[in-house]
């Protein structure tokens, strides 16, 4: 039984050089359709943050003299200049917020593009629907075309909405389109990194993995070139230090934008060339064959977690080591330039509620350290709902393990993995401030006691997230809203003038401002016992409910 | 004990979608018992519901004389599941995940799982995603098979495997029976039902519509008769459970419930038969029977 085949029209334009990308425009509708709560929050969270500092900044310093005391102190310090990069105008509130909000943001902005960008290629190609797609008339270059374009857009929108926020408390339109532009091209370049490391990385965790890696880095590279004066050429070889010097709101330097730009074509353009490369669903470093038996030591639900956590958990760990051991040394420098000016000490007190310098700095890091391991909690807590999600969950609990017993083994890392990366933190971080002060029997202890402080919000956190997991598994990763959430009141809502009952919200706002406050027991009483009941009613939760 | 499982009434909604309506099953001890229903009318749901992975809304579910939502943890020892969607964990080899899935259930017999890859022609070095989906479920089956376990709860364990392992699949179920380990095997591969099942269940949009051996179910259905005989058949026609009766000349064809096969046959001899075929009626037959029902029901509904 033979009969000829009719040849679709369309069959036409898929010889030509268009097929590459054909179907482009569908999966950009689709990877917006998925994202349509997501990209919306961190456009908009992304967008006015700069502009509510801004807005505040009037009422925190209103005087010329108090502006002045701000530049003279603050922007020449190294130690802040290694958290936020170097200060051009102290003077006004766009140079203000441009300093204090530029490198974080750009981190954040770099995040949210990278994350966009691995779940609409490799995530896709991980869970075998990008099989299913690309079998359809979608071009071979479609998928990440559609990503990049996603991701491009959403740091479009949210740089173009920082600018106009910014325009709108009042500030030079100039600035603000510097600092919005700025901003934008911090996340393309990123989305450039993460079209590289979705060809490189075989699973949508290595690639995300590898491309915060990578911005760490970059972030570690500015930090130091930043703040140390006879290296200050480092910061030119970091992405994320050509966005703060682009000074915006100081003398804008628009061909900074130009670097930006071209380094988010080129890092693209590497991923484009990278992606003929492999097949899909493989990776450019092929897979290694793995042994034909199970370890001894293998027999357990939580030997097999630990497979699956502790390269996470190694990857936060080097962070936080490279950072304490940094922000460490530098902490010192802190008091040496700031003087005793009223003023300055009242900034840092906003941040860390004390009156010397250097431990009000040491309090912030503190604080900064443990919202950032929030993060990890919440990244790791999940991973027990990715592995349902994923089908993987029910073998397991097809066997002789309890439902109680699976849960529990991922979740020690949630909960002593992040007291592991405070501890580790707080080692460096009193280590080298205690060697640079010659005081390592008094810092070290003070230091480290001051970052295992913190642990009870962090585990308030991790009580959310594994309530959540429990209780309303569907709405798990709202958890990562609630950590970012916290994470944004307290690190900008001090300087941005909010309100204590907003301050208050945020469960870091709760610890004892260590190691000059007071140390008082009780508000982390609270917050580890709330945190017991939490992660109390998600186990109970898991246990009765439905599992899917 | 004689039930492995016994389920009655077993109901389970998500939402407003109902999965299980009132669902019946028994599995004697010791049998091979086939699962069969059109996709989505309720087998995973079920099989999930046994292992205590979902709560059941009503009904009664005991299995290997517990109750396998409270008592799941210690019935799972004595269990093994294949799962009719097998992911592996991406940074583990297959060897690695039969060694662990084994322990866990309580004991995994070295020899029998080296035989059986063997067998299964499996290259347990592979990774995670590097296996097809065929020899993911290889994995999973060998995990299953070389656990030392009283009860098989396979959910189309077959579907992704070619020809030549689905008979070692087969040869494997036959040892298992003989070992006495019960099996309830869901599937839709309608020669590895009749080669290994005992009994069967055939649901439907949640409910259990037939449940018997083959050769019960068989009796149900018809027969169908193509014979030349002397003369024009007449009165054929006139009989009760008759069904698409065709007429050429001398020549007829035509399909009788089991029950009135006497009759039919009587009215063939009484005008003289020269040849005669009859064929009872194949299994895909039987169960188009009751998938067909099924979307009948469903579109009338």
């Amino acid at each position: 039984m033979t009969r000829t085949l009719e040849r679709p029209a369309a069959a036409h334009e898929v010889s030509g050089r268009g097929n590459h990308l054909a179907g482009t425009w569908q999966l950009v509708r689709l990877a917006l359709r998925r994202d349509r709560v997501v990209l919306p929050i961190w456009v908009v969270v992304l967008g006015v943050m700069a502009s509510a500092g801004a807005g505040a900044y009037e009422t925190l310093y209103p005087t010329q003299a108090e502006r002045e005391a701000l530049t003279a102190t603050m922007g020449a310090n190294p130690s802040l200049t290694l958290l936020y990069g170097p200060a051009f105008d102290l003077g006004t509130a766009g140079g203000f917020a441009a300093w204090r909000y530029g490198a974080i943001l750009s981190l954040f902005i770099a995040l949210a593009c990278i994350f966009t960008v691995t779940r609409h290629t490799r995530q896709e190609e991980d869970t075998g629907r990008q099989e299913l797609l690309s079998s359809a008339v979608v071009g071979r270059y479609a998928a990440l075309t559609a990503a990049v374009l996603v991701a491009a857009f959403g740091a479009v929108l949210t740089g173009g909405l920082m600018a106009a926020s910014l325009i709108g408390v009042g500030l030079p339109a100039t600035g603000s389109l510097a600092f919005g532009a700025s901003m934008a091209l911090a996340g393309l370049v990123f989305t450039g990194v993460a079209a590289i490391t979705a060809q490189v990385a075989e699973y949508s965790r290595t690639a995300n993995g590898i491309a915060s890696a990578v911005l760490g880095v970059t972030f570690l590279i500015r930090a130091v070139g930043d703040a140390a004066v006879d290296a200050s050429w480092l910061s030119w070889l970091s992405p994320i230090g050509w966005a703060t010097q682009v000074r915006a709101f100081a003398d804008e330097r628009w061909w900074v934008l130009g670097l930006l730009a071209f380094a988010a074509v080129l890092l693209a353009a590497v991923g484009y060339r990278l992606l003929p490369m492999r097949d899909v669903g493989m990776s450019l470093i092929p897979a290694q064959p793995g042994p034909p038996h199970a370890a001894a030591g293998l027999r357990t639900p939580f030997a097999l977690a630990w497979r699956m956590q502790r390269g996470v958990l190694l990857g936060w760990g080097i962070g936080f080591a490279v950072f304490g051991a940094l922000f460490g040394s530098l902490a010192a420098g802190v008091g040496d330039l700031l003087g005793d000016s009223a003023q300055t000490q009242q900034i840092m007190a906003r941040l860390g509620g004390s009156q010397s310098m250097v431990d009000a700095f040491l309090a912030s890091m503190g604080g900064i350290m443990a919202m950032i391991a929030s993060l990890y909690v919440v990244q790791a807590t999940l991973r027990l709902r990715a592995e349902e999600t994923a089908v993987r969950v029910e073998p397991l609990l097809a066997t002789r393990v309890s439902r109680f017993r699976l849960a529990a083994s991922h979740l020690v890392f949630p909960l002593l993995g992040s007291a592991l990366l405070l501890a580790v933190a707080g080692f460096a971080v009193g280590l080298l401030h205690g060697l640079r002060v010659e005081d390592l029997g008094g810092q070290l202890p003070a230091v480290f006691g001051a970052a295992m402080a913190q642990l009870p919000a962090v585990w308030l956190v991790a009580g959310v997230a594994v309530a959540l997991f429990g209780l309303l598994p569907k709405l798990s990763t709202a958890a990562w809203a609630v950590a970012a959430l916290f994470l944004l009141i307290s690190m900008f809502g001090p300087v941005a003038n909010l309100s204590q009952t907003v301050l208050n919200l945020s469960p870091f706002q709760h610890i004892p401002k260590l190691p000059s406050a007071e140390f008082t027991a009780t508000p982390l009483l609270w917050l580890t016992g709330l945190a017991v009941v939490l992660v109390g009613a998600g186990l109970a939760g898991f246990r009765r409910r439905d599992i899917g | 004990m004689e039930n492995a499982i016994s389920v009655s009434g077993l109901r389970k909604s998500f939402g407003s979608t109902v999965a299980l309506d009132g669902l019946d099953l028994s599995v004697a001890t010791g049998e091979v018992h086939g699962f069969l229903g059109p996709n989505g009318s309720g087998k995973s749901t079920t099989i999930r519901v046994l292992l205590g992975l979902l709560r059941a809304d009503g009904g009664t579910v005991r299995l290997l004389d517990g109750d396998p939502w409270r008592d799941a943890a210690s019935l799972h020892r004595r269990l093994a599941y294949v799962p009719g969607d097998v992911n592996l964990w991406p940074n583990l080899s297959g060897g690695e995940v039969i060694d662990l899935l084994g322990r866990l259930r309580g004991g995994l017999d070295q020899r029998r799982r080296n035989e059986l890859i063997e067998r299964f022609d499996l290259d347990p070095k592979k990774k995670g995603r590097t296996y097809s989906k065929g020899n993911r479920q290889k994995v999973a089956i060998v995990a299953a098979l070389a656990s030392n376990v009283e009860l098989l709860l396979l959910d189309e364990p077959t579907s992704g495997l070619d020809p030549l392992m689905e008979a070692t699949f087969q040869y494997a179920i036959q040892e298992e029976r003989e070992q006495g380990r019960t099996v309830l095997l869901s599937s839709h591969i309608l020669a590895e039902v009749e080669a290994l099942c005992d009994r069967v269940s055939i649901i439907r949009n949640g409910r259990t519509v037939e449940t018997g051996t083959l050769a019960d179910l068989r009796h149900l259905t018809r027969t169908s008769i193509s014979a030349e005989l002397a003369g024009h058949p007449n009165g054929l026609s006139k009989l009760e459970n008759v069904h698409d009766l065709r007429i050429e000349g001398n020549r007829v064809q035509f399909d009788v419930e089991t029950h009135s096969l006497d009759e039919a046959l009587r009215s063939l001899t009484s005008i003289g038969v020269r040849s005669l075929t009859s064929q009872p009626p194949t299994l895909e037959e039987l169960f188009l029977r009751h998938y067909t029902e099924h979307a009948k029901a469903g579109s009338t509904s």
